[in-house]
């Protein structure tokens, strides 16, 4: 069906508007006490079917849509790639068209091909949530991000945050980019060169050769898994190497003109590209991001089902 | 279906007679006799011939050399679902290709003379535009072993490739161009250097950037451009160049033009009128290799076949199967049918803007192409094989890929309004396709 607020799915922050993303946080404001019910359910989105199409392994991710699903009171099916028809060379589309057939609502769905979400949202009937597609975007962790931002500094607009680390193998980057620059907000991001896109200032990004730099100019700073798993590419020499240039250690922050808040979409390699101490440490609100995904994930799931932005208090029963 | 009974004459009336082969251009007719031309110029008056004599009245459009397309991939032997050598000739004859050439990335691989003479039997019980067989270079086009060269000629073979991909080590390149010097072929490469383009699935740059896609960077082509024209100066074999696709590339063609090394190279329609936005929303019909690279790449090709630093246009037929297209864009297959949709794309973006004339154009499509590769036609000249092509520079149609003669419906000019269709294309004297209104 199609949103009156959101239009049929939700694909990536590009296309969507300035008014959109702040309604989208706006509306995961009130569903954040959810969570901190003794009870944490609300009859919201009751009847609605949801499946989890989940091609890519993820935990947090996958766990966390699951538990907004559930904490809306959605029936909720999960699939992954591995046991499922997909192993056996069901395309994508044939996966999508049987779920189709089996009457479902939404769908949520991670691949590790770029466009993918895309490529379901236009040959379905149901919504569809982009969970991450590739090397391309994952909204909801922009959100979350933008969420968690908001909750510290009270503003977007104006904020300058640096993204560091494996922008090229990332889909956090993108959606962090998009989402922030229609708020208000500066980027810039920071990384050895052979782990950014070429042509990545065309995104209209500042980039930091050094961490140092970064450091200076930031107020925060979304530090990007080192995806270890793509670099027998030769991206970089050494972990080791990796660390002293562009890890975030506490010895670099502590020369910070100011503050930094430090954020993370996780899974971490400590030691790599965050030191535990700075992880661990009293700027950092990485598990606050955590706790707010399950929000904007309620948030989106409700705008995307129809729900009504000015009675989402309400719709919390 | 082509209409492939033979005539003993064919007039061709009234059209414009355009053969930069001879200099030609002026209005009047053309006269087949027993398939070969007879006449090719002004007006012939009135023309009595003992025997089975068809007239065409041509008058608004251009009598021309058939048009020779070195490059296509008619996928028999293995994939006869998607295209077959009988289907793609049809699709040629429709696109006013009177000869193609087969690249050998079949399954198996055309590397012996057995799967050469396996294809012109199949052209030839086909009987729609001639099918000329590419060998390919390394046996199995593993990049290892030189294939049977000699062989494969002896059997009609008329160069060599191993189009689909690239010749990685350079000594077997080196080995192959002086080897080819034995039979004067043209080595014909598909310039991609591996492992810079690996995993890469559009262009590098702006767009790949936005949408997250693996980028091939325009230096993978241009860095075996360079590397095949030095061993071309080395050996003084000929190399020809594979779909040309970057401004680098045509600027290293005429720095070996320039030093008299034996060169030749080609670019596709699809790189002359499309770029990198193409790909947006994750199209798949925009996904091909080389990639569709950007505005500035495709001014310069433009330029560079006006100049004739490009020296022909080819089209890179690709067929898919449509579920092999209706798929994630990184695991789409490369590629797009270009036969039927050649000339227009080459009208509508090169001709009606002014940058080529109906000469250069039928020069790059036609003489060009054939005398390259040292195959019959590419002129209008008396006693030469009546390949021929008439087409209508003005018709102004919309892509329906539902009605094409290929099987192959994976184009990204669907719905698109071109100009300029071929009306009549005559093989050997026989008429082989006429447009039907």
């Amino acid at each position: 069906m199609n949103s009156p607020h959101l239009g049929k799915d939700l694909l990536g922050l590009e296309e969507l508007t300035a008014a959109k993303i702040q309604l989208l946080l706006d509306t995961a404001e009130p569903f954040k006490e959810i969570s901190l019910r003794a009870i944490k359910k609300v009859p919201t989105l009751r009847g609605a079917t949801i499946v989890n199409l989940f091609f890519e392994p993820s935990t947090r991710t996958r766990i966390s849509f699951e538990f907004a699903e559930k904490r809306l009171s959605a029936d909720t099916v999960n699939v992954a790639s591995a046991g499922s028809s997909v192993s056996k060379g069901e395309t994508l589309v044939d996966t999508a068209r049987n779920l189709e057939a089996m009457k479902i609502d939404m769908v949520v769905v991670r691949h590790a091909a770029s466009g993918a979400a895309r490529f379901l949202a236009q040959r379905i009937e149901s919504n569809v949530i982009n969970a991450g597609d590739g090397t391309h975007e994952h909204p909801t962790q922009g959100l979350l991000d933008m969420l968690t931002l908001r909750d510290h500094f009270k503003r977007l607009e104006g904020l300058r945050v640096c993204i560091c680390g494996d922008v090229l193998h990332s889909r956090v980057a993108r959606s962090n980019i998009w989402g922030l620059q229609k708020m208000g907000a500066e980027v810039a991001i920071c990384g050895p060169r052979s782990l950014l896109p070429n042509h990545v200032e065309s995104l209209g990004v500042h980039v930091f050769r050094r961490i140092e730099e970064a450091i200076e100019w930031a107020d925060a700073l979304n530090i990007l898994r080192l995806q270890l798993e793509r670099m027998q590419g030769g991206y970089i020499p050494s972990l080791r190497e990796y660390n002293r240039v562009f890890g975030v250690t506490r010895e670099k922050l502590e020369r910070a003109p100011r503050d930094i808040l430090i954020m993370h979409p996780g899974p971490m390699n400590r030691g790599v590209e965050i030191d535990s101490d700075v992880a661990d440490g009293p700027h950092s609100v990485i598990l606050d991001q955590v706790t707010n995904g399950v929000a904007v994930r309620m948030a989106v799931l409700y705008l995307l089902a129809g729900g009504n932005p000015a009675l989402a208090e309400a719709a919390k029963g | 279906m082509p209409n492939s009974t033979p005539h003993q004459y064919v007039l061709l009336r009234n059209g414009r007679v355009l053969d930069p082969s001879s200099n030609l251009d002026v209005t009047g007719d053309v006269l087949v006799a027993n398939g070969v031309i007879e006449h090719a110029g002004a007006p012939l008056g009135d023309v009595r011939r003992d025997g089975d004599l068809v007239e065409i009245d041509c008058a608004g459009q251009v009598v021309s050399p058939g048009f020779v397309d070195v490059h296509c991939h008619l996928r028999e032997p293995g994939r006869e679902d998607v295209e077959t050598i009988a289907t793609g000739a049809r699709a040629a004859a429709a696109g006013g290709f009177t000869a193609v050439c087969a690249m050998p990335n079949t399954d198996p691989v055309t590397d012996n003379q057995a799967a050469v003479g396996f294809i012109i039997r199949q052209a030839m019980r086909a009987a729609a535009a001639r099918v000329y067989p590419i060998g390919a270079i390394s046996v199995g086009q593993k990049g290892e072993a030189l294939a049977e060269f000699g062989e494969m000629i002896g059997a009609g073979a008329v160069a060599v490739s191993d189009d689909g991909k690239p010749v990685a080590s350079a000594q077997l390149m080196r080995t192959a161009l002086e080897y080819a010097r034995t039979f004067e072929i043209p080595v014909a490469d598909h310039c991609e250097e591996p492992t810079l383009a690996k995993g890469g699935a559009m262009n590098e740059g702006v767009v790949s950037a936005r949408l997250g896609l693996k980028g091939i960077p325009s230096e993978a082509e241009e860095i075996m451009v360079i590397r095949d024209i030095l061993l071309a100066r080395r050996t003084g074999g000929h190399v020809h160049l594979c779909h040309m696709s970057t401004r680098t590339s045509v600027e290293l063609i005429r720095w070996g033009k320039d030093r008299n090394i034996r060169v030749t190279a080609e670019v596709c329609p699809h790189h002359l009128s499309l770029t990198e936005e193409s790909v947006e929303g994750y199209n798949t019909n925009a996904k091909m290799n080389p990639p569709l690279r950007t505005a500035e790449d495709v001014e310069y090709l433009k330029q560079a076949v006006k100049d004739g630093t490009i020296d022909l246009v080819a089209t890179d037929h690709a067929p898919h199967h449509y579920d092999e297209k209706e798929r994630e864009f990184s695991d789409a297959p490369n590629g797009i049918i270009g036969l039927e949709t050649a000339l227009a794309v080459m009208v509508t973006n090169l001709v009606e803007p002014g940058i080529i004339s109906y000469a250069t154009l039928v020069d790059r499509m036609s003489c060009s192409p054939a005398r390259i590769f040292h195959l019959p036609g590419g002129t209008l000249r008396r006693g030469s094989v009546a390949d021929i092509t008439v087409f209508d520079p003005a018709a102004r149609w919309s892509v329906d890929p539902a009605t094409f003669l290929s099987k192959g419906r994976n184009t990204p000019y669907a719905g698109m309004s071109l100009t300029g269709r071929a009306t009549c294309t005559i093989v050997g004297g026989r008429i082989v396709y006429r447009l039907t209104s």
